[in-house]
Parts: structure tokens; C-alpha cells; sequence
């Protein structure tokens, strides 16, 4: 956390204080476009470490940086207490990686996915072998063994990816949008998989523009949007620092959202004016429910929740995580 | 170059949890094309039959054609053939030299760029302790297995045909072709590295292979060429090989031009090559 930390070369150091990843003002550029514009992040050893924000927010670009493949532009970092600049055979040896976009080899058949890159890690064939044939049964592919990748489901190349990036056993596994195209059954089985993961003591960082996701699987999390951090710390942090506990949601006519903002801005902290609806936060959505109704006001829909991530990203940035 | 650790800290699992990487730095050459072996080995399980053909029967016809079924319409002297006996002597080594160098680049364009955009094993294989330099040495090494045994078949054959002036020139001729091979290689894997599509390639063969093809002294003596053009095709990198190869198989070998064959083909290799690492660096650290 000090700037000691930072500039300490060796993993010995980031095994005492259990730093698994240090970043200080890190930045990315691609030609004259800075995707990431300076950004500070710690991930501590045990944890489930989220970068949370929309499309176009620089997680990628963050996380190849941190994946040791994509030169950092300026700034610090250190992976395990190396530095990818000097070290990223090494760091690369300890990590596994699961990109945005599957890198699978469609030319090989599933378990050949498994033993050929477990080869690039030097691990002997034997162990290879075994390894493959443990990773399939974890994620429930050993029936498909034998078969192309390309006749897979989206939902089984998501798994034999993870799978393959597990192969040299790493510290710190990196997820990049792991459920993004998988529908609500496939990712309910992946976040079960990740669960096992942190069980079994993996560091893991996964970035996320879905806020169910980063609710159920992190630890702590930052919001990213544009190329910065709006805000940092566990989900349930976040929420109380940057929303209410509740929020009642008044659905109107078309067209009729903006005029009747101002007739219930007093009814909570704050109102957000949706194309569809109201947001009102409160520490009491039945209550707001009960004086709109009072005033003569009559939505056609009402719904009151606890408040989201979805709604801290909504306050500090103005703007809906999901278009 | 087994750690030490035992995996306890990542609790899944039993034994060494990472290969056997080093602790610190990259890996020595030689442990990163061994890293490879299994999946360039598995790729030619998948692609030998199409290979034979490519590598193998496809010569063959060449030689038959050319040499045997045209050279017998040429009735040329000798003494203009750069000291080959026959037509057949003649365009042999050549033939054998292009060879090399068409089936380098074959295997140094369309699987370099599926590489990075179709199939993106360079981007799996980087994921993991390989750098780039062990990504390209793999696949050279893999291109150089293809090289060298579609040649040494094609020498063998053509032994019993008289076209061989000794034993050992051809045996020298092998190595000298195997380099031709690595030359055109590595150059073309550098500029397929830098190519955004594969439209490209089109350019690269009608304007690169096929000219040099024909300018390279494979298929005629340079020296018809007149003055100035025949300048101009020594300067084309395949007439050093071309030239390199006959002198062997002929028996004809004039040293100091030996060793400037030499120099030319060893330089364009040495800094194709580093120009290849530089190119899927680059392209890959997007
Ligand atoms: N290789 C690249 N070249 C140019 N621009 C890029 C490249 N990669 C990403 N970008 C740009 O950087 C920004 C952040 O992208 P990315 O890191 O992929 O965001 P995210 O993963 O949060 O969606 C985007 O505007 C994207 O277009
Ligand atoms: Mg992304």
C-alpha cells in the first residue's frame, strides 16, 4: 500500500504482505487514445477482486496490462512482486488467464486444448495428462473429451477455457467478462465453478459490466468508467457510501417521466429520471410508495428493491452500466 | 529446473505448480521450441497428407515436365548451361532451390496470419511463459522440418538420374537449400506479422515469388539475360541460392562467389529473423 511496496522487486515481499497485484497511476494509450488514464489498484491475496463498468471503460486494456502480454504505457506495476516489463515469462508461469474473446485451438480436439498448453508451461506430459483428465471433471466436459471445440456451446468453451487456464495451477486467475453471451443457467454454473476457485485459495480478478455478477462474486471491486476508478470497495460498501438502502421505482405514461420528477424530488435523497421510469432513493421505498400516492399521483407500475451497483454506477457517472 | 515449490500456498491440487519455468526471466532457446514440440507435432499429424503432396509429388512433376519432357525439345550447347550436361542437369538444382523457398513461404503466410487473427494460437501460446522470439523460433523450426525433408526426398530421388556431378556436392546442396528455405522464411514472416489482411499475400507472390522464380537462374542461365538485367538478378536474394545449389551439384564451385552466396543467404536469414520477432511483437502487444 506504501510506495515501498511498489518498488520492491521480489515476490518474497509481496508473499509477506500478500499483494498479488500493485498498481500506481497506471496508464495505456494506443496511439494518441488513452484507454487507461491512471488508475491505482491493490488486489490482496484470497480475494475476489472486481473492475466493474461498461463497455469501453479500459478493463481490457487493464487487464492484458496485468496479464503481463500488453506493455504497460506509464505508471507502476507489479504482478506478484515482479515486474512485466522485466519478468513477464515468469509472472505469465504463475497466472492463468481467461480473455475477453476465447483463444481456444479449434483445430485441436478438447483434451489436446488441456495438454498442449499445459505443455507451454513445462509441465512433463505425464502430468499434463493428469491434470487434463482432473480439469475436464471440474468443468463437467469429461464427455466431451474427444470432441471439436467448434461443436461446443458457448457456455462449455467459457469452461474449458477456465479449465485450460487452471492448468499450471496458478496463484491468480484473471477472467475477463467470463459470462458475457452465456445465458442465466451457464453463468449460474460458472460463478459456482469461481466459488469452488476462491475456496481453494486462488486470487481472483474478474472484470464485469453485469452488477449481479460483481454483487455475487467479489470482495471488493472498483468502478471503472473511461479510463478511471470512480469508486473503490466491497459491494455492500459502495452501496451504503454511494446510494440509499432502498429505491422505489415509478413507472408513468410515456413522456410523462420529467414533469413528475419534480413533484416527488422531496420524497427522497435523490430522484434519477429514467426514459422508463422514476428512481427515487429512500431508506423507506413503502413509505415513498404510500405519500406518491397521497399526492394524487398515480404510476402505472410501482416496484420497490434494495439498491444495486447498478445505482452506484448510475450516481457517479450518470449513466446506466448496461445500453 | 524443477522449483521448489510445492503448490501448497494454491491448495488445489498436489506437485510443482508451474513447469519448469525459471524463477526469473525468459526462457532459454532451446526450453521454448521443446515447449512447442507437442503442438507443432500434433499440427503435422493434421496437415501431413496435404504436405506430401505439396512437398513431394508436386517437384516430382516438375521435374519430369521441365526437365525431362521440355529439355528434350532443347537442344542447347553445354558450354552455355554453366557447365550442366543436360537441361535436366541444369534446372535440377534450381528447381530444387525454388522448391525450398516456395514451400518456406507457404508455411510463413496464411499460418502466420491465422496465427494472430483466425485461430489465435499466438495470443494462447502468449498467455503463457512463451515470448514472441519462442513463437517464431517454433514455427521456423517447424518450417525448417518441412523444408528439409521435402528436400532430402527430392535430391534422393533425382540421385539415380546422373544429374549429380559427386556424392557430396548434393549432401552440401541439401544444407545450402534447408538455408534458402530459412531465408525466404523468416523475411516472409515478418512481413506477414505486419500485414492487417490477407489480400496481400496475392502481391507477395505475384510480385515477389513468381519474378524471382523466374529471374533467379532456375530456369535459364542468367547470363541470357544480357548486361545490365543479368546484374540486376544476382541482386535477387533466390539466384544466391539458386547459383550456391548448382556450383554444388556441378561440381563447378568458385569459391569467393561461394562465400558471398553464403554471406547474403546467412545475412538475409539473421535479420529476417529478428525482423519476424520484432513484427509478431509488435503485432501481438496491442
Ligand atoms: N488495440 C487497441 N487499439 C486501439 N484502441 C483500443 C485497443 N484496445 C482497446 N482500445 C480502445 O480502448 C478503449 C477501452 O477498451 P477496453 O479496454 O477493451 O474496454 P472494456 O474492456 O472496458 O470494454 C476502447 O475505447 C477501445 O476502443
Ligand atoms: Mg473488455
Amino acid at each position: 500500500m506504501t510506495d515501498a511496496t511498489a518498488h520492491d522487486p521480489g515476490t518474497a515481499h509481496a508473499l509477506a504482505t500478500g499483494s498479488m497485484i500493485t498498481a500506481r497511476d497506471l496508464r495505456k494509450s494506443f496511439g494518441t487514445f488513452e484507454a487507461v488514464k491512471g488508475i491505482d489498484v491493490d488486489v490482496r491475496r484470497g480475494e475476489v477482486f472486481g473492475f466493474l463498468g461498461p463497455n469501453g471503460a479500459g478493463k481490457s486494456s487493464t487487464m492484458r496490462m496485468i496479464a503481463a502480454v500488453s506493455p504497460v504505457t506509464s505508471g507502476e506495476l507489479r504482478i506478484l512482486g515482479m515486474d512485466p516489463a522485466t519478468d513477464g515469462p515468469s509472472i505469465r508461469a504463475r497466472l492463468g488467464v481467461c480473455p475477453q474473446e476465447d483463444t481456444l485451438d479449434n483445430e485441436l480436439n478438447v483434451v489436446d486444448n488441456l495438454f498442449i498448453y499445459g505443455r507451454y508451461f513445462g509441465i512433463d506430459r505425464a502430468t499434463c495428462r493428469e491434470r487434463a483428465a482432473e480439469l475436464l471433471e471440474f468443468a463437467n466436459l469429461t464427455d466431451k473429451a474427444k470432441a471439436k471445440v467448434e461443436d461446443l456451446s458457448g457456455g462449455m468453451k467459457r469452461r474449458l477455457t477456465i479449465a485450460r487456464s487452471l492448468i499450471n495451477r496458478p496463484e491468480l486467475l484473471l477472467l475477463d467478462e467470463p459470462t458475457t453471451g452465456l445465458d442465466p443457467q451457464a453463468r449460474h454454473v460458472l460463478w459456482d465453478q469461481l466459488f469452488r476457485l476462491k475456496q481453494a485459495g486462488v486470487t481472483l480478478v474478474v472484470t464485469t459490466h453485469y452488477m449481479d455478477e460483481a454483487e455475487q462474486l467479489c470482495d471488493r471491486l472498483v468502478v471503472m468508467d473511461k479510463g478511471l476508478i470512480a469508486a473503490e470497495g466491497s459491494p455492500r460498501e459502495l452501496i451504503a457510501a454511494h446510494s440509499t438502502r432502498e429505491v422505489a421505482e415509478l413507472r408513468f405514461g410515456v413522456g410523462e417521466h420529467e414533469a413528475i420528477a419534480d413533484k416527488v424530488a422531496d420524497l427522497g435523497e435523490r430522484v434519477e429520471v429514467l426514459p422508463d421510469r422514476l428512481l427515487v432513493y429512500t431508506d423507506d421505498g413503502e413509505h415513498v410508495l404510500a405519500q406518491v400516492h397521497e399526492r394524487g399521483l398515480t404510476p402505472v407500475a410501482t416496484l420497490v428493491r434494495r439498491s444495486s451497483l447498478e445505482d452506484v454506477f448510475l450516481r457517479l457517472t450518470g449513466r446506466s452500466l448496461v445500453d | 529446473m524443477a522449483t521448489t515449490d510445492t503448490g501448497a500456498h494454491t491448495a488445489y491440487g498436489e506437485g510443482p505448480a508451474y513447469g519448469d519455468s525459471p524463477a526469473y526471466g525468459r526462457l532459454s532457446i532451446a526450453q521454448g521450441m521443446v515447449r512447442q514440440a507437442d503442438y507443432w507435432w500434433t499440427a503435422y499429424k493434421r496437415t501431413w497428407r496435404g504436405g506430401v503432396i505439396s512437398s513431394f509429388v508436386a517437384p516430382l512433376f516438375y521435374v519430369l515436365a521441365m526437365g525431362v519432357l521440355l529439355g528434350g525439345f532443347i537442344d542447347v550447347d553445354p558450354a552455355r548451361l554453366e557447365g550442366a550436361t543436360s537441361y535436366l542437369a541444369f534446372i535440377v538444382p534450381g528447381l530444387v532451390a525454388t522448391h525450398a523457398m516456395t514451400l518456406a513461404i507457404g508455411e510463413t503466410t496464411y499460418p502466420v496470419m491465422g496465427g494472430i487473427k483466425w485461430h489465435k494460437t499466438y495470443y494462447a501460446q502468449l498467455a503463457t511463459p512463451l515470448t514472441a522470439r519462442d513463437i517464431v523460433n517454433a514455427h521456423l523450426m517447424f518450417v525448417l522440418a518441412r523444408v528439409a525433408s521435402a528436400c532430402a526426398v527430392f535430391l534422393l530421388v533425382l540421385a539415380p538420374f546422373g544429374v549429380f556431378a559427386t556424392w557430396w556436392g548434393p549432401v552440401a546442396a541439401f544444407f545450402v537449400v534447408v538455408l534458402v528455405g530459412m531465408a525466404f522464411a523468416t523475411v516472409v514472416f515478418g512481413i506477414s506479422t505486419r500485414l492487417r489482411d490477407e489480400a496481400a499475400f496475392g502481391l507477395v507472390f505475384r510480385l515477389g515469388v513468381v519474378p524471382m522464380s523466374l529471374f533467379s537462374g532456375a530456369f535459364f542461365p542468367v547470363a541470357n539475360l544480357g548486361d545490365v538485367l543479368s546484374k540486376v538478378a544476382q541482386a535477387v536474394p533466390l539466384w544466391h541460392g539458386v547459383n550456391l545449389t548448382r556450383m554444388l551439384c556441378l561440381d563447378t564451385l568458385d569459391g569467393p562467389v561461394a562465400l558471398l552466396n553464403v554471406t547474403v543467404l546467412v545475412a538475409i536469414t539473421v535479420a529476417g529473423w529478428l525482423w519476424a520477432i520484432q513484427g509478431l511483437e509488435r503485432r501481438l502487444s496491442d
